[in-house]
Parts: structure tokens; sequence; C-alpha cells
């Protein structure tokens, strides 16, 4: 994500979508020491929280060899064990180390949730951009119609029919999946955002100086709806998170590797509950659950950024 | 008028592409479905019925003939109800295994759907119209953690802790020993059988008219017209029920179909964890089974549900709201 510091006042500006009235005093005042963008996510109580557990747990994905005790496909263990100093939360019904395989599984979540929502922002940006800026055109028409399509069809069945065709299985035909079937409330979002742009004077001033399209879109435009990339950025690695966790569940993850959904998966498949393992079941969701409000709580100091009426909420 | 046919257009439209989505969709890969499927069938029974290879030769494409000849006929089949044959459950059709799974599905989510938005609904409107209290603070955080729970998660838990241990409700199916139909003993079991996978997607499912109806609540709550009526001495009561809260719903109308589509989409999973006999454990057993006759019929049932509502939603929102009529019209 490429979010360039870009001055603070003048996104507020841009973003607020109500130009005149009060906004125009206090961009007077603010000039002076604008706050950089990460100052407005920090300043959010919720998303300073989301902020330290994602880099707790971006810290236990990067070093997991160190952290956890075990190889999480090691079945050497004596199947089922009660949790111990050695298997802290137990073993599986084939002798794998339980803490080894969550603290492992934190890998998975984190790269589908980087190249999945990074994906499909771009997918989101580019539609989303170029058809707003096109209003009223035939071309237009024809992206708002394809956006519209996948906005109503139900995502997670068409997912899983797109998984279910492939031959390969693994953790990049997930977020390939996952990027090409959620970027559409994305792409309708930043498409009403630019329609609300493209007519302010310095993209009269820069079309006027001879700048070609692609270039006033994405260098002049952009920039002004970083808060609305960044929200979209958060929101959709979210979404792919959870989808990696769903399908893995499914058994439609990749066996050889270690994700909170092979988990519940492995565990379902072996009967955990009907046999009381119900920590083998509880840890991979608990986890997933919380970095996923992690990042949910990121995205409300994200909207700080777009909307600085909340901000004295906060 | 114009509103209602652009509405439907829009529907017809988006049918028509999901329909060919589910077309296109087996032929993105390399090899050819049909062989496969032909041969596995072929395996299963020796006496294999040439009708029904033809048939799944119109649903999957024959390689030899052209890509607008296989749509043409693709369309055709679908005209005529023909989905071809499941191979998990051979030789019954596809249409057949989804109208045994079909009630228990539309049952479930439709009590779900109906549940989840009124208790979201009056939830969030009452959050909005007590902002910032303790009671608001409570939702708004409650809200967004288990919002990020996952159905199914949810679902064997409570398999673990009601199922299993305590015994209260059954652990899996549809129903025990009686007959389906209109009598008591099955309405009962169907209940005790269905009550586990509805908490499992209620917990989840209010969340978003819960967040949604809050801000178009807290929104409206600044408008003048709520301003005057305070200013006129209405109770609050009034204020908050008949003027805001009314027309904070009206966003929500239009919610209702993409929700729908989350709903079924959590079923899937839900129906897997409890085996109950709907169409989610149904499109599970497919994922499993590589059956991609009833994957795809399956696939192309959700789209074309999700849509009707849609549509539904579409239409009631005209009605109810002028002025979406006359921006549109």
């Amino acid at each position: 994500m490429s979010m360039t510091p870009v001055p603070t006042p003048g996104e507020d500006f841009m973003a607020a979508g109500e130009p005149g009235q009060d906004l125009a005093v206090e961009q007077v005042s603010d000039v002076e020491t604008p706050d950089q963008w990460w100052q407005v996510i920090w300043s959010s109580k919720k998303a300073r929280v989301g902020v330290i557990v994602l880099a707790v747990y971006v810290l236990v994905a990067v070093f997991a060899p160190f952290i956890a005790p075990h190889d999480p496909l090691d079945g050497s263990f004596p199947p089922l064990a009660e949790p111990s100093s050695t298997n802290w939360l137990g073993t599986t019904t084939s002798g794998q180390d339980i803490a080894s395989q969550l603290i492992y599984g934190s890998r998975i979540s984190l790269l589908v949730g980087l190249f999945g929502g990074l994906f499909a922002t771009i997918i989101a940006t580019v539609v989303g951009l170029i058809s707003g800026y096109a209003e009223g055109t035939i071309l237009d028409d024809v992206l708002s119609f394809v956006t519209n399509v996948f906005i109503v069809i139900p995502i997670f069945p068409l997912i899983l029919t797109l998984v279910a065709y492939s031959e390969v299985r693994g953790v990049w035909l997930i977020v390939a999946v996952v990027s090409i079937t959620s970027w559409a409330g994305a792409a309708r979002a930043k498409r009403a955002q630019i329609i609300t742009l493209r007519n302010r004077d310095f993209v009269t001033a820069a079309k006027f100086s001879g700048e070609g399209t692609w270039r006033i879109v994405f260098r002049e435009i952009m920039p002004n709806m970083s808060s609305l990339v960044l929200a979209s950025f958060v929101g959709a690695a979210t979404g792919a998170i959870a989808a990696e966790a769903g399908l893995a569940a499914l058994g439609l993850g990749d066996s050889r590797t270690v994700s909170w959904g092979t988990m519940l998966y492995q565990s379902n498949a072996q009967g955990a509950i009907a046999q009381g393992l119900w920590l083998w079941v509880f840890a991979p969701g608990l986890v997933l659950a919380i970095l996923m409000t992690a990042t949910t709580f990121i995205n409300f100091g994200v909207d700080l950024l777009s909307n600085p009426h909340l901000r004295e909420d906060a | 008028m114009i509103y209602f046919a652009r509405k439907f257009g829009f529907f017809l439209a988006t049918l028509w592409a999901v329909i060919t989505l589910n077309f296109f969709i087996p032929r993105l890969q390399p090899g050819d479905p049909a062989e496969i499927i032909v041969k596995r069938l072929a395996g299963k029974d020796s006496a294999l019925d040439q009708a029904q290879v033809e048939a799944m030769r119109a649903m999957l494409g024959t390689p030899t003939d052209s890509l607008w000849h296989q749509y043409v006929s693709y369309l055709s089949e679908l005209v005529h109800g023909n989905f071809g044959l499941s191979y998990t459950y051979y030789p019954f059709p596809v249409t057949e295994v989804i109208a045994q799974a079909f009630w228990w599905t539309v049952v479930l989510v439709a009590i779900v759907q109906v549940l989840s938005f009124a208790g979201g609904v009056v939830l969030g409107a009452y959050a909005a119209w007590r902002r910032n209290s303790r009671f608001d603070s409570v939702v708004t955080l409650g809200s967004t953690f288990l919002g990020t729970l996952q159905p199914f998660w949810i679902g064997l838990l409570l398999l673990y802790v009601f199922g299993y241990t305590l015994g209260w409700f059954p652990t899996s199916g549809g129903y025990e020993e009686s007959t389906p139909g209109w009598n008591w003993a099955f309405i009962q079991e169907a209940v005790s059988h269905a009550f586990l996978p509805a908490v499992a997607l209620l917990i989840v499912t209010p969340i978003g008219w819960i967040l949604g109806m809050r801000n178009t609540m807290i929104m409206n709550l600044g408008e003048d017209y709520i301003r005057l009526a305070k200013a006129k001495g209405l109770p609050d009561r009034t204020v908050a029920l008949k003027y805001a809260a009314r027309n904070a719903l009206l966003p929500s109308v239009t919610g209702f179909a993409l929700a729908l589509g989350g709903v079924l989409g959590g079923a899937i999973l839900v129906e897997t964890v409890f085996d109950y006999p709907g169409l989610g454990r149904l499109m599970g057993e497919a994922l499993q089974q590589k059956d991609y006759p009833l994957l795809q019929a399956l696939m192309l049932l959700t789209a074309v549900g999700v849509l009707i509502a849609n549509l539904v939603a579409d239409l009631l929102y005209g009605v109810l709201d002028p002025r979406a009529r006359r921006a549109e019209g």
C-alpha cells in the first residue's frame, strides 16, 4: 500500500465532500502543523489497540520458527495429549502440536490478508476511478454494470465454485479467487468519490496544462482519496482472511500447509468436538476473530482520515 | 414507472450475466470437464444413459463444437430445467437432489434473515437514540467483535456445549424417526435440529443491520425535521420511532438482498458442521466429491435467489420512497 504522506488539510477538504462551510476556517489554522496520517489513526483508541494487536500477530508470524516449540507437521507426539509443558495446547489426533500449528497458521492468514487485500484494492481502484472519471460514457456504463453484478452475486458460493474447478490447491489460488470476486463494493465507493472530485479546480488546471487522463486520474486525483483506498484495503484484507478460513475449513485449503482454516477442517474431520477436544477447535477460531477485530478497529482510525467530523468524538 | 422498468432491466441483465458466468467457469480450466465427468459416470454404472451423457455434454461442452454452439445448447438445457445427473447421488438428476434439500435451507435462512433484520434494526435504532451511552458502546464494540466470528466456528462450540456436553439438542441431521410432512412429531424434531444452526447464524447475521441502522439513524437525527419535531414538543418516543427510525429504515430495505447472500454463504459451512440436510451441506458435499453438475446448479440457484430478492427489495424501495422513483426516473 503506497500511502504517500499527503498533507492532510487538503485531503480533508477533498474527502469531506462538503465544499465551503466551516472547513475553510479549519484549514487555515491547520496548515502550520498538519497531522500526519498515522498520527490521525493513532489518535483513535480503538485503532491504537488494533495496530498493537496486529503488530503482535505480524511478529509472531515472522518469528514463528523461533517462537513455536515444535514443527507444526511433526506427528511424533502422543496423540490426544492434554495441554502440558511440552504441548501447551495439547496434541491432535495424529500427534501434532496444536500450539505450534496455531503459531505457524498466522503466516497464512496474514499472507492471504495482505495480498488478497492488495489485489482486490488494485482492481477496485482501477475500475472505480476509471468508471467514475468517465461518468456518463459507455465505458462507465459497462464498468458500473460489471461492478453491480459482482455486488449482487453471492460471493462465497462463487468463490467455492471457482476453487472447485481448479486442479491446483494452495494459498495463491485462494488469494487470486478472493481478489477477483471481492472488489466490487470498494469500486462503487471510489466511483462515487471521484465523481465529486473530478470537476474541482485542480483537475481542470491539470487538464489545461496538458496532462494525460491516466496521469490526472492516478497522480492528481487518487492521492486525495488515499484514506478511502486505505480503508478499502483494510476491509478487503479482513474479508480475504475470513474467506481463506472458510475455504480451508471446507477442506479446500492446501493440505501441506498449516492455517487456522485447515486446523478447523482437520479438527472437524477427526471429530474433535465429539471427543471433547474443544481446544483444538476453540483456539484457531479465537485467534482468527481477534485478528479480524484488530483490522476492523484499525479501520475506525482510517475513517477519521476521511471524515474529520468524527475526530472530535475520538 | 421508468424506475421500475430500469430495475427490472437490471434484474434481467444480471440474470444473463450470472448464467453466462456459470457457463464460462468450467471452461476456464484446461481440459474437458465433461469428459472427466462422463468417464466418472461411466465408471459407476456401465449402462450409462446416452441421453444423460448428451445433457452433460450440453451443460459442460463438447470440445469440438464452437463456443457459440455450446452456449446455445447450454441455454436450451437450462430452459428445459435439465441440469444433468448428480454423481454423488447417481443416478438421480440434480434437480431432484436439490428439491429434497431445498425447503430445509429456505425455512432456516428465512427465519434467520427475518429475525436478524428485526433484531438488528431495533438494536441499531436504540443505540443511535442513546448515542454514546453505555448501551451504545456495548452494542457497537460487541457487534464489531461478534461480526468477525465465523458462524461455523460458533456452531462447533454450540455443538460441543449444548449438543455433546449438555445433550440438550441433537448433534446432526434434520429429523429422527418421524415422517417428514405436516405432523406434530416431525415439526418438533425439525425445530430442535434447526435450533443450534439458526443460533450459530443469528449471532453474526444481525451485525450488519445493527451498525447500518445506527449510522443512518444518527445521520437522520441531525436533520432539521427532527429538530422541528422536538421543538413542537412531540414526545421522545414519537420522534424516535415515527420520525427518525421510520426514515432510517429505508436504506435497510435494499440491504436485504445483499444480506441474504451473506446468510446463504454462512449456511454452507454451518449446515456442513451440523450435518443439516439443506442446500449448504449439499454444496459442501458437491465440493468434496467434485460433483460439478450439482455444484453448478447450486451456484446458479443461490445466485438467482439473491437476484430475485434484490429485485423485490428494489421495487419495494421504489414504492416506499417516492424520491428514489423521481431521482432515477
